[in-house]
């Protein structure tokens, strides 16, 4: 018996390298599907213990959703050559790295993604932890056409935790938000808490921002994280159809 | 939580990773995502050398309980060196 193959999937992932902040050439994770395309783009935002393989996985996962994804390592100047969980300790000691690098690396990788023979030229972010808090600046800074920010902490920040590395609230750049926003949250989440996520709410609405928030009962930080006990299957896969049918309205 | 706040304490010493000893120049002490164990959140310490780079590193990730009995442990042990070392 021989039975027919109705649908070629394939798939591949490599590292790769994009022009980021001050022309630097930065290390990054490509995964995109086999084919011709056209294909929309994401560039995703790893959370703070850095370019860890969890962050990659999902990049790969967007790849077989349909889009081009790039995961640039954010970390790669502070730590060349070092693992994920070495980069990410020299880095927090360090304070973090600068906002201001950190949107110059992704709009270097959203320019990367617009300039592939395959991409359809709509370009789409999603960031996780400290990235989701990423995406929200980015999205006020850039030209993007989607942003997902998933459980972003800091989006909103007391003055005495500014620092010369992260020198702006994101909230208070809400009114330069340039692309529709999904907002994934816990309700159980600390950082950012529900109150938090209602003041944000409360600030896109007062810019008349296109954007939808979702936050789930039961779930916490990082709920989508599959290889965290923090994981909630019901949550993340309900986020996950959330996000695809977000990007295929704004990046298809 | 994913932050960045993050207590730096200078060391003087050494530790052993996987491959060598090296100086101690300092710790970062934080609670916050742990990257290996299976708790939500977690004291960490990381062990670090800056200047032999981001591999020069002993790090351990514990639970509260854990890490306040260390804390205590680490007191006690002083304590008790302070009586017979320095008497």
């Amino acid at each position: 018996m021989e039975t027919p193959v109705t649908r070629y999937e394939g798939l591949i992932a490599e590292t790769t390298r994009h022009s980021g902040t001050n022309d630097d050439l930065i290390e990054a994770y490509l995964a995109r599907p086999l084919g011709k395309g056209p294909y929309p783009g994401v560039v995703v935002v790893h959370h703070m213990p850095g370019w860890d393989p969890s962050t990659k996985e999902f990049t790969r996962r967007l790849a077989y959703e349909g889009y081009v994804a790039i995961c640039p390592n954010l970390y790669c100047r502070e730590a060349p050559d070092a693992s994920p969980d070495d980069a990410g300790a020299k880095v927090r000691a360090e304070g973090g790295v600068s906002d201001e690098q950190v949107v110059g690396d992704i709009g270097g990788a959203v320019r990367f993604l617009r300039a592939l023979p395959y991409s359809n030229g709509r370009v789409g972010l999603i960031g996780f932890c400290s990235g989701g808090r990423q995406v929200y600046l980015a999205a006020c800074r850039l030209d993007v056409d989607a942003a997902v920010d998933a459980h972003g902490g800091r989006v909103i920040m007391a003055p005495e935790e500014l620092t010369e590395r992260q020198p702006v609230a994101p909230i208070d750049l809400t009114k330069d938000m340039k692309a529709p926003l999904l907002g994934l949250f816990g309700d159980d989440d600390q950082y950012p808490t529900p109150e938090e996520v209602g003041k944000t709410r409360a600030e896109l609405e007062r810019y008349k921002k296109t954007f939808e928030f979702h936050s789930y009962p039961g779930a916490g930080h990082e709920f989508m994280n599959p290889h965290r006990p923090s994981y909630r299957v019901e949550a993340a896969v309900d986020a996950w159809e959330k996000l695809l049918a977000f990007y295929a309205k704004y990046l298809g | 939580m994913c932050s960045y706040i993050t207590q730096g304490v200078e060391l003087e010493g050494s530790a052993k990773s996987a491959d060598k000893w090296f100086a101690l120049g300092a710790a970062s002490v934080y609670y916050d995502h742990p990257y290996h164990s299976a708790f939500n959140h977690s004291l960490n310490i990381d062990f670090l050398n800056a200047k032999e780079g981001p591999k020069s590193r002993v790090a351990v990730e514990l639970s509260r309980d854990s890490a306040l009995h260390l804390a205590e442990a680490i007191l006690s042990c002083i304590k008790a060196g302070d009586e017979a070392h320095l008497s």
